[in-house]
């Protein structure tokens, strides 16, 4: 299954899980970021980690360890 | 009429224009309050709406009250009237962003289950505006149920209003907000009920729902394993009955809220091209995002580095005019000597560090203000998880090689308590601008002549390495002893890019120098004094002469000598004098008593005294060896003369002259890596609230430059006989 990590740049993707550590699962929810929703993977940092994405007019960064744990549905 | 006041907490997200909106309400009528054991502080403000007096607790940016360290949990606590030190607040003021409204809601909803009146401040309409987002505040009103004020808190527009919805909020009884499925209620109410000493109902809701919180924590260490037990039962009766946690709190959190912003707020179906966008497609980019943050970086070093640098000056000229006002004005004796040499050279020592305090934090502020910080952040964590840390570490590092005090204040974007402590730690072993006078002395004095042209630019490169190299290396260290824990969560927000506000960078910059000046400045000045008493007694010789009347004799002759050379004899002798002084001083005996300890790195009692005498401040030690080696107080002129000295001395002596490389290498890698520097622990003992983290900091910085110290002579001299 894709994850967060596996999106291009620009690419959108519908998410459909959600797992890893409960305070990183629930910083996400808090973000707006569950089941359902769309993301958008904007950009990697030049160093290859981290990754944002942007939910809705939320800019996220997240570490490539983190996004692994997002399953999406590319669109 | 005097009414009592009443008090209103201020919450929001960060980034919402929180500091704008509480600087606009409160205006200059603020302090900051402190609380035991956390280290976040209180800003506290007052203003009156219509002639009744009110307070104002700004507190931290938050994105939910889902409190996971107690830094966070004060938040909370204060909100429920939990903290002895402060009443419960009688309104909160919710600020979100209008063009982020449905998100920033998230925290209003469970601000609104506090049982306290909440008015929800809809901020930056005009941002929201341009993107095509249109608030109706009335019908959000209408739907939310709760007062709901349109502001912009940069021009001020609609804080009269804001004033008075929170008057008329005032008092009032609020119900609380239940969107949270029956189910959890029901659980959160058998947990209220079983510990019904320790949990208002809105804990009991936290403890249920926040997996690994800060309830589930501190409650277990109150009622032990039994606790988990519970929790655990009721977290999976609540899997069973479809809601599991977290996702079913904030499923019906944006359930409601999505409701709620149906009728009030207009969107373009399809989203407007924001200047963010286009903003971050630059600098969050490969190759140019990457050159524009060197870019950035390298004018705020130099800015901090090289513009600093001159009103320090001022302040050191300004220095020595006082000092000698005061000598002038006054016969030679202790308090003479106390005032000039201890007081005003001590405030001197502390104000000096003021410039660059000014600079990093006015560049700081414009970084973050305008959403830059992030990035930086962003661009950078790479590099810092290697060593522990993450990407807000970047900037205090960075600029601690500046100088370490502005470093260690600007620790305070980094959320997590244990990184933050971790940088702390750390900052000192950057080299500071502090430290180039030594080393560019030992290096002109024995890496210079006779030796190849590049030489002296590699070693003081190397010098500068160490710390770059060290500093992430312990900071691994501390990570994986002191400071281990779990791993905290790095999903950061890149705010919206806005243009920064000048009264906010302002303020930050006041702020910052204020809170060094004061609290760390009489820290400094208490040590800056003590070493003046250590050197100063006893002032008089075996035969009972005070040793500044011999000076001034001494002095008084040479001004009075016809001839050149007679003259400069009896300049040399009142130095000789000095040095003599020094020597019998209480720090010169202990240093005398410690040569067994400085042997081993290669150093004479000398380079010993002059090194204990500058762990107030590193860069005394220059005018210490000037004085320890006859040549009298140091100056630009001198400092030439002092290379002189200290090369012929060193090539009188059977060890120095020898292995005067590898001594001269000893010194400076002591200097590189020891925490010389009081106002520095006055800092970090000012931003961790607590004297064992100096305390720490300087035994394991001493010990560590000791050893390296001994090393690097030690091999080197193996190295100069191997090659001898």
């Amino acid at each position: 299954m894709p994850t967060l990590n596996d999106l291009k740049p620009g690419q959108s993707a519908e998410i459909l899980s959600i797992g890893g550590a409960p305070a990183l699962v629930q910083r996400l929810y808090e973000f707006g970021l569950f089941e359902g929703e769309t993301v958008e993977f904007l950009t990697t940092a030049p160093l290859g980690d981290p990754i944002e994405i942007r939910a809705g007019n939320t800019r996220l960064s997240l570490r490539k360890a983190e996004a692994a744990g997002v399953q999406v549905q590319p669109k | 009429m005097t009414a009592k006041p009443f008090i209103v907490a201020l919450v929001g997200n960060p980034n919402a224009g929180k500091s704008t909106l509480f600087n606009a309400l409160s205006g200059l009528r603020q302090h900051v309050g402190n609380y035991p054991g956390v280290t976040v502080e209180l800003k506290k403000g007052s203003t009156t709406i219509g002639g009744r007096p009110v307070e104002l607790i700004d507190l931290p940016g938050t994105y939910s009250l889902a409190a996971r360290s107690p830094d966070e949990m004060v938040a909370v606590d204060l909100l429920l009237g939990r903290c002895p030190e402060e009443p419960r607040p009688d309104v909160i003021l919710a600020i979100v962003d209008a063009s982020n409204l449905e998100r920033h809601l998230y925290l209003t909803t469970q601000l609104m289950e506090l049982g306290t009146p909440v008015v929800l401040a809809v901020n930056m309409v005009d941002v929201a505006k341009k993107q095509g987002i249109a608030v109706d505040v009335e019908k959000l009103s209408q739907s939310a149920g709760l007062p709901v004020v349109a502001i912009q808190a940069n021009t001020g527009a609609g804080l009269d209003k804001l004033k008075a919805a929170l008057a008329e909020a005032a008092g009032q009884k609020s119900p609380t907000l239940a969107v949270l499925p029956p189910v959890i209620h029901t659980e959160a109410d058998a947990l209220h009920q079983t510990y019904n000493g320790d949990l208002p109902p809105f804990l009991a809701r936290r403890l249920l729902l926040d997996v690994g919180g800060y309830a589930e924590k501190w409650l277990t260490e109150k009622h032990g394993p039994s606790l988990k037990a519970t929790l655990d039962s009721a977290r999976q009766r609540l899997i069973d009955a479809g809601h599991p946690i977290p996702a079913a709190e904030a499923k019906a959190r944006y359930g409601w809220i999505r409701q709620v912003a149906a009728t009030a707020v207009t969107k373009p179906s399809v989203r407007a091209v924001t200047a963010t966008d286009k903003l971050d497609k630059v600098l969050t980019h490969k190759v140019w995002g990457t050159l524009i943050f060197l870019a950035v970086m390298f004018f705020v070093f130099q800015a901090i580095f090289v513009a600093a640098d001159v009103p320090m000056g001022w302040i050191d000229d300004a220095t020595g005019w006082v000092a000698g006002g005061v000598e002038s004005a006054m016969s030679a004796g202790p308090l003479r000597s106390l005032l000039a040499d201890g007081v005003v050279k001590g405030v001197g020592g502390v104000i000096k560090f003021l410039p660059q305090i000014l600079f990093l934090f006015g560049f700081i502020a414009v970084l973050e203000d305008c959403g830059y910080m992030a990035r930086a952040a962003f661009l950078m964590d790479k590099v810092m998880s290697r060593c522990g840390l993450n990407g807000k570490s970047f900037i205090p590092l960075l600029s601690s090689v500046a100088c370490a005090i502005p470093g260690i204040m600007a620790t305070r974007v980094i959320e997590n308590r244990r990184d933050r402590f971790a940088t702390i730690l750390v900052a000192p072993l950057m080299s500071c601008s502090a430290r180039l006078p030594v080393y560019s002395l030992l290096i002109a004095a024995f890496l210079t002549k006779d030796r190849p042209f590049w030489l002296p630019g590699l070693m003081l490169f190397a010098m500068y390495l160490i710390g770059f190299v060290v500093a992430p290396l312990v900071a691994l260290l501390l990570k994986r002893t002191l400071l281990r824990g779990d791993t905290p969560v790095f999903v950061m927000e890149l705010p919206q890019y806005k243009r920064p506000s000048l009264r906010l960078i302002v303020r930050r910059m006041i702020e910052a120098g204020w809170a060094f000046v004061r609290r760390a400045g009489t820290i400094i000045l208490a040590s800056m004094v003590l070493i003046w008493a250590l050197l100063y007694f006893p002032h008089t010789d075996a035969a009972g002469q005070k040793y500044e009347d011999r000076i001034a004799e001494v002095s008084e002759q040479a001004e009075k000598a016809a001839v050149e050379e007679e003259k400069e004899k009896l300049e040399q002798q009142a130095n000789e004098i000095r040095g003599e002084w020094k020597r019998n001083s209480l720090l010169g005996q202990a240093g005398l008593a410690m040569e067994p300890a400085f042997r081993p790195l290669g150093w004479d009692w000398q380079i010993g005294v002059a090194v204990l005498a500058s762990f107030p401040a590193r860069e005394v030690i220059v005018g210490t060896l000037s004085i320890l080696y006859d040549e009298g107080d140091a100056d630009d002129e001198k400092q030439e003369r002092l290379q002189n000295k200290i090369a012929s001395r060193w090539a009188d002596d059977p060890v120095r002259s020898k292995y005067g490389v590898p001594v001269a290498l000893s010194v400076m890698v002591f200097f590189a890596l020891c925490c010389q520097c009081a106002s520095t622990l006055a800092v970090i003992r000012r931003e961790t609230r607590s004297w064992w983290w100096p305390a720490f900091t300087f035994v394991y910085m001493t010990a560590l430059a000791y050893v390296a110290a001994l090393v690097v002579f030690q091999v080197g001299r193996v190295i100069v006989d191997a090659l001898g």
